[in-house]
């Protein structure tokens, strides 16, 4: 019998989602508890889990493909004994929703055995050719969330109402009543728009990459903090930087750049630009780094389970800092645009960064990140890798600093430390330092950016 | 005897010996302190001997209307002497059985006055006995429970003498019924026993300084009650300073100035003091500990702690609400936070129901009419009246007003207001209501038991929304 693996809700809202990505392809075995793909809304990344054994027999919904309607059948899975090739897609256009209670509804998944064994009008059951239905009702649910979303959530009538009215979503947090019931103090702390992210929201594990940093009365006495929720956003940054910082091998390389000519050029330039364009140093220094990056080649790239990818383009993702986080909006084919539209493009992304109205696909598919701290008056530091990209590059502060120069004279000069960050898999001491070479040349001889 | 403890509690009314069965519950060794008698004011002059007065002046109100009822009682009269001794016997049953419970939780029950010296995990606590004698006990946490008192002020010459001028104490154990009583405040106490003697028969003036009697009420619930009182002949007099009360041989005298400005010397049989409540919080070494005490209330956290390591405080000596129930939770949570037990809370204000047992009865939680106001919500009140209350006509209890106040924007009970037939047994429906966080929705889908006094509670929610359907 083959069974219906259907899109899932991140929250009781959502409509529909970005199918990122599949972990898995027709013909792979799965068993109950395989992660099988990723969606997302925003910035919200689920996991979507095989509640079912058996061979993926058909993926219907290519990844990367956004406005999949909750319930829309996602891939057909084939059970044990049944041939993958008798497998037939479901009659329902995928982006169609179905009415089947057993999907829609959370509830069915704790206790499957009352789950509707006859929906209206099912779809899938006309697939033909698979061994008869066992009868049990177990076909129900075949996509969960990570988390058992049928749980029940215990909330109080006002803080469900509160939660109702500020937006907030009571997946995404953590009740202090009793036996974990969410109540008022719970959504007022919490902030408008919080999602489910990946990361389950069990109280003990936040995370099963994050050390299980339990709050413990014994240690903070409950009234000496004021607790917030993790929304998407916070969960999101913590697990993808946790992995980045376990997982990938990290080394710094540091170089101090002169930036005279650059200010020098970035006045010309300004005074040149048509109204309305001011082209900071920061736009420069994005320009500056694609070059190099079409420069060398070598250091354009991500490790990945397939083998090394060497980009094409240089996509670079500038870190900006929001309000409960970090998000890294990219400027695509950098190495392409001109100043004056990498400016605009920056303030846009920038300025919708800090709104959260960012689309995924303009925070994802970045080769290499920036992360400047140099308006703080950071004099030097080492980010931690955005993965999948190979570097990230920490852009310190500009300041005055008493050079020798080529004829060993003391002068003044104002110069500014960079940090490069690599994944040693994919980069070695020799790239960095190669690339890091050519970075410098640009920023310190802006015209070479012209050629 | 053990001298060394986990806790030891100073003061063994409601909240103190609470604290102490809880400790015990929780594995702690547990000692409890009594100067006096085991369960302090509460129990032995407070709540429970007033109610059981009364609950006498109660059967007599309703003796007395017993020909409404159809029923023949000629001239219905009382003796004093049996109403007191009635309202001590109950005192004393209930002493005797907090002396049980502490047995039974194998609490250490020790006689005598303690007194706190420096010490470490927690301050020395050294204990005056019957005989003169100090002992010194130690423990890894102490808790003062050492409760309140009736306040004098001198300075307006209003002092009690405890021949003439009574507090609460000599109130309820009268030898004769005053002709003429002054009762100077109108809180809870004040309240109580004005309507008490005014009902036995005494000519009761109530004398208020603020604008309106029962303060911290409704002004709508206090609106109720003086209309009711007047009814009952009681003398009201709001906005009034009372001052130099003078005893002589036989009757005090009190300047009374009224809401007018008018000045006047008035004589009274015998003057009660409810004029409020300051802490115990003398000759019990805080000054030396260097624990907190602002306005005779020793200042905690949410659990009691008062910022000396080890040394806690609960209760009436830790500020208003000076209620029993308060005093007990507070016992409780601060037990629990020492304890760490799961999911220990800190104690919330908010949610402490009052009540006032005089005739009619007032109750209520939360925030009035024009507190809410004050705090800026939006909201929606809901009135229900007892007339139209089928339970309360057949009582012939039919005078009395629920009043609810909600959150127009997220339909939250922010408070209820009471007056009438056993609302203070029926406030705790509204309290239950708030700790659960219900909306205004939960209470209109709750199925309230008819023919009862609780259905009033439901429709003055219904009322709040529109939809009211008994008047």
């Amino acid at each position: 019998m083959a069974i219906n693996i259907t899109m899932p809700a991140l929250s009781p809202t959502m409509e529909e989602g970005t199918l990122a990505k599949w972990l898995v392809k027709e013909g792979d075995t799965v068993k109950s508890g395989d992660i099988i793909a990723e969606i997302e809304t925003d910035k919200a990344t689920m996991e979507v889990e095989a509640v079912d054994e058996g061979k993926i027999a058909k993926i219907l919904i290519a990844e990367g493909t956004e406005g999949v309607k909750v319930n829309a059948v996602i891939a057909v899975l084939a059970e044990e004994g049944e041939d993958v090739s008798d497998v037939k897609a479901p009659a329902a256009a995928p982006s169609v929703s179905r009415p089947e209670p057993a999907a829609t509804s959370p509830a069915p998944q704790g206790r499957k055995e009352t789950a509707p064994a006859a929906p209206p009008n099912p779809p899938s059951r006309s697939g033909g050719g698979g061994p008869a239905p066992k009868g049990d009702g177990t076909e129900g649910a075949s996509a969960v969330m990570e988390r058992p979303s049928g749980a029940r959530i215990l909330a109080s009538p006002l803080a469900k109402r509160i939660a109702a009215n500020k937006g907030i979503d009571l997946k995404a947090i953590k009740g202090s009543g009793p036996h974990g019931r969410i109540i008022r103090r719970d959504v007022e702390s919490a902030k408008p728009g919080a999602q489910v992210a990946s990361a389950d929201v069990a109280p003990a594990s936040p995370d099963g990459l994050i050390l299980p940093q339990i709050l413990d009365d014994r240690v903070y006495a409950p009234d000496t903090y004021e607790l917030k929720p993790l929304d998407g956003m916070r969960k999101t940054v913590a697990k993808r930087l946790t992995q980045s910082f376990m997982q990938v091998p990290h080394f710094p390389l540091n170089v101090d750049i002169t930036l005279d000519n650059l200010l020098t050029s970035r006045a010309a330039i300004n005074n040149a630009a048509r109204e309305g364009v001011k082209v900071s140093v920061n736009d420069l220094l994005i320009k500056a780094a694609a070059l190099a990056l079409i420069d060398e080649p070598d250091c354009n790239a991500s490790f990945t389970d397939k083998g090394i990818a060497y980009h094409k383009h240089a996509n670079i993702s500038v870190a900006v800092a929001v309000e409960g986080g970090l998000i890294t909006p990219v400027i695509f084919k950098a190495e392409q645009k001109g100043l004056a539209e990498i400016s605009e493009e920056m303030k846009d992304l920038a300025a919708r960064a800090r709104e959260r109205k960012l689309k995924p696909q303009e925070y994802m598919g970045g080769t290499f990140s920036i992360s400047n701290l140099g308006m703080f008056g950071i004099k030097s530091f080492a980010s931690i890798i955005n993965p999948p990209e190979g570097m990230i590059l920490s852009v310190g502060a500009g300041e005055k600093r008493a050079v020798v120069d080529e004829k060993g004279n003391v002068v003044v000069r104002t110069v500014m430390s960079v940090t490069l960050t690599c994944d040693h898999r994919v980069i070695g001491g020799a790239e960095g330092a190669k690339w890091l070479n050519a970075f410098k040349r640009y920023v310190e001889t802006p015209e070479a950016m012209l050629l | 005897m053990s001298t060394q403890y986990d806790l030891i509690v100073i003061g063994s009314g409601p909240g103190g010996y609470v604290a102490a069965i809880r400790a015990s519950q929780l594995g702690m060794k547990t000692a409890i302190v009594e100067r006096e008698s085991l369960g302090g004011i509460c129990l032995n002059w407070g709540c429970i001997p007033t109610k059981a007065l009364l609950r006498s002046a109660e059967v007599l109100h309703l003796a007395k209307h017993a020909k409404s009822f159809g029923l023949k009682i000629e001239n219905p009269s009382f003796d004093l002497e049996t109403i007191v001794k009635r309202s001590r016997g109950i005192a004393a049953q209930l002493s005797g059985g907090v002396k049980f419970l502490m047995k039974k939780n194998k609490i250490d029950v020790i006689e005598g006055t303690a007194r706190l010296e420096k010490g470490a995990p927690a301050p020395k606590v050294i204990v005056k006995g019957k005989d003169g004698k100090d002992t010194p006990y130690t423990a890894k946490h102490v808790m003062l429970a050492t409760g309140a008192r009736a306040r004098d002020i001198p300075q307006a010459g209003l002092k009690a003498d405890g021949k003439l001028v009574w507090t609460y104490r000599e109130a309820m154990t009268p030898d004769v019924m005053p002709k003429r009583l002054l009762v100077i405040g109108s809180g809870a106490i004040g309240i109580e026993f004005a309507s008490f003697y005014n009902e036995l028969g005494s000519e009761v003036t109530v004398a208020e300084v603020m604008d309106r009697i029962l303060p911290v009420e409704d002004a709508e619930i206090s609106g109720l009650a003086e209309k009711d009182f007047k009814k009952q002949g009681m003398n009201i007099l709001t906005g009034a300073k009372v001052e130099n009360v003078k005893p002589g041989k036989n009757t005090v005298t009190a300047e009374i100035t009224t809401k007018d400005g008018k000045k006047e010397t008035k004589e009274f049989d015998r003057v009660i003091l409810a004029v409020g409540i300051v802490g115990n919080v003398e000759n019990l070494g805080l000054e030396t500990l260097g624990v907190k005490v602002e306005k005779t209330h020793v200042v905690v956290d949410g659990f009691g702690r008062t910022g000396v390591p080890g040394l806690y405080a609960i209760g009436d000596l830790t500020g208003p609400p000076w209620l029993a129930h308060k005093a007990s939770h507070e016992g409780v949570m601060c037990v629990e936070g020492i304890h760490g037990k799961n999911h220990a809370e800190p104690f919330d204000a908010s949610n402490i129901p009052g009540c006032t047992y005089s005739h009619p009865q007032v109750a209520s939680v939360g925030l009035t009419e024009a507190a809410a106001k004050a705090k800026g919500y939006d909201i929606k009140v809901g009135r229900f009246p007892f007339i139209g209350n089928g339970k309360a006509i057949a009582l012939g209890a039919e005078n009395g007003l629920v009043k609810t106040i909600f959150d127009r924007k997220t339909g939250e009970l922010l408070g209820a207001h009471m007056i009438g037939a056993e609302v203070t047994e029926l406030i705790q429906g509204y309290v239950i209501a708030r700790q659960g966080e219900l909306t205004e929705q939960d209470l209109i889908h709750t199925v309230f038991p008819h023919p009862t006094l609780s259905e009033t509670m439901h429709e003055a929610v219904l009322d709040a929304e529109g939809r009211v359907l008994h008047v």
